[in-house]
């Protein structure tokens, strides 16, 4: 168990070597800095001064929100109430220091695929005080027809694939699909259309271009007894691999993971919904049931300061208590 | 194991009769299908489905939902498939046929399971 960071909640913060040999487990907020492939991290104490002096530092270009798994419809014992837990990362992200130039919601917008479902949240997303929303499906978002009104409402720019990408000051930011087409026995899939499309959209790009990437289920494996990975996510890395710097955004598993391989940094976002079990600590990883007054702390966003020029990318997890 | 045998082939012949009969009357088919396989339960837990199932043809398998996630009972040939199943949510589906049916999750697919129809 020695991979694992349990909780964050001591004053002496992350476990470091636990942490570069894969994974960190946080109950609360963390503060991620990656510079030239090192990562450093502090506990949430000091990752809020230090995340206020890095929006303020000269040379940090822009700054973007990650949200993940609202789930929206969602109403049982867990979180019986996900749209207040939602309107909260709302708040959150409205006092930040620094205003998000937008926010990446990486899945599980709803609980069902119901339209009242995403009407709700399209309605508390509103509010939030940032530019665009850029969304990637999860699984929970096409269960009817195949995605279909997933891709009506959030895929309009995407040819109806929902995959697409975008730049921003200099940033390539690509958001794939891997929650459609899924074979009996496998895990999540990018599927050979996609996957050409994704060597041909980074062909043309230099290396020295930074590239982020964000889709729901995890692109690495964490745990594929449980689904959390994806089949054919290494040939897609390896479209990546000759890029200096990548950083892959996921959602799918709540909780806050890490893993740095080669040029590549992984970083799993926690749900504004509910919490889920850290890998095989349980029968499945359905909702984590937790008291109360500890839920908030197991939700959040993610903050991403991109600093240019130095590659850097620092993500603070914030939980939706405030620290 | 010659006894057995000779059940089956017995079976056999009574399924064979059963479909014939079904050509000509429908009504007589549905209510030998109810008469000689009562309804089967799966029931899924746990990101996983009850155990594989061997029943005889014309058995209506019923799948109840007791996970707090949904889950989408589906046919690895989209033979059959659910709609999204809520917790408690239930779907049903009547094998007709002889075979082997693999069964999964269309959004959890490491979840699988079979049904085998003699």
């Amino acid at each position: 168990m020695g991979n694992f960071i349990r909780d964050n909640l001591n004053k002496d913060g992350v476990d470091r070597r636990g942490f570069l040999q894969c994974m960190a487990w946080a109950g609360t907020g963390m503060l991620y800095v990656m510079k030239g492939g090192i990562l450093s991290s502090l506990p949430i104490g000091s990752a809020v001064t230090e995340a206020a002096q890095m929006s303020k530092m000269t040379g940090v270009d822009f700054s973007f929100i990650q949200i993940s798994d609202s789930h929206v419809g969602f109403s049982k014992e867990a979180n019986p109430d996900v749209t207040a837990t939602l309107q909260v990362a709302v708040d959150r992200i409205n006092s930040a220091a620094a205003r998000p130039d937008f926010l990446l919601h990486t899945g599980d917008i709803s609980q069902l695929s119901k339209a009242s479902e995403f009407d709700t949240a399209e309605q508390v997303l509103k509010g939030a005080n940032a530019g665009k929303i850029f969304y990637v499906p999860g699984e929970h978002d096409v269960l009817t027809d195949d995605g279909k009104q997933y891709m009506d409402r959030f895929g309009r720019d995407t040819n109806g694939k929902g995959y697409y990408s975008f730049d921003h000051k200099g940033v390539h930011f690509i958001g794939l699909v891997n929650v459609l087409n899924l074979k009996a026995g496998g895990l999540g899939s990018l599927g050979s259309e996609q996957l050409e499309w994704l060597e041909r959209d980074v062909k043309h790009l230099k290396t020295s271009t930074p590239i982020i990437v964000f889709a729901h289920i995890p692109l690495w494996s964490i745990y594929p007894d449980w689904g959390w990975g994806t089949d054919d996510s290494a040939q897609a890395l390896g479209y990546l691999k000759r890029f200096g710097s990548v950083s892959v955004l996921n959602g799918h598993i709540h909780q806050v993971m890490q893993k740095v391989e080669g040029n590549i940094t992984f970083h799993t976002a926690l749900s504004t919904a509910f919490p889920q079990p850290a890998p095989g600590t349980a029968p499945s990883p359905g909702p984590m049931k937790v008291p109360a007054d500890q839920l908030r702390n197991m939700l959040g966003i993610a903050h991403v300061n991109f600093v240019q020029g130095k590659h850097s990318l620092a993500v603070v997890d914030s939980p939706l208590a405030s620290a | 194991m010659k006894r057995k045998k000779w059940n089956i082939a017995v079976s056999t012949t009574i399924l064979s009769a059963a479909i014939i009969m079904g050509l000509s009357s429908p009504r007589m088919a549905v209510r030998a299908e109810s008469k000689s396989a009562p309804g089967t339960q799966v029931k899924i837990d746990n990101f996983s489905f009850g155990p594989d199932l061997t029943i005889p043809a014309g058995t209506t398998v019923t799948w109840t939902n007791n996970d707090d996630v949904p889950h989408v009972v589906a046919s690895d040939t989209k033979i059959f498939k659910s709609n999204a199943l809520d917790t408690d949510d239930h779907f049903s589906y009547t094998f007709t046929k002889p075979g082997t049916y693999l069964y999964y999750c269309m959004i959890h697919p490491k979840m699988t399971a079979k049904v085998v129809v003699q």
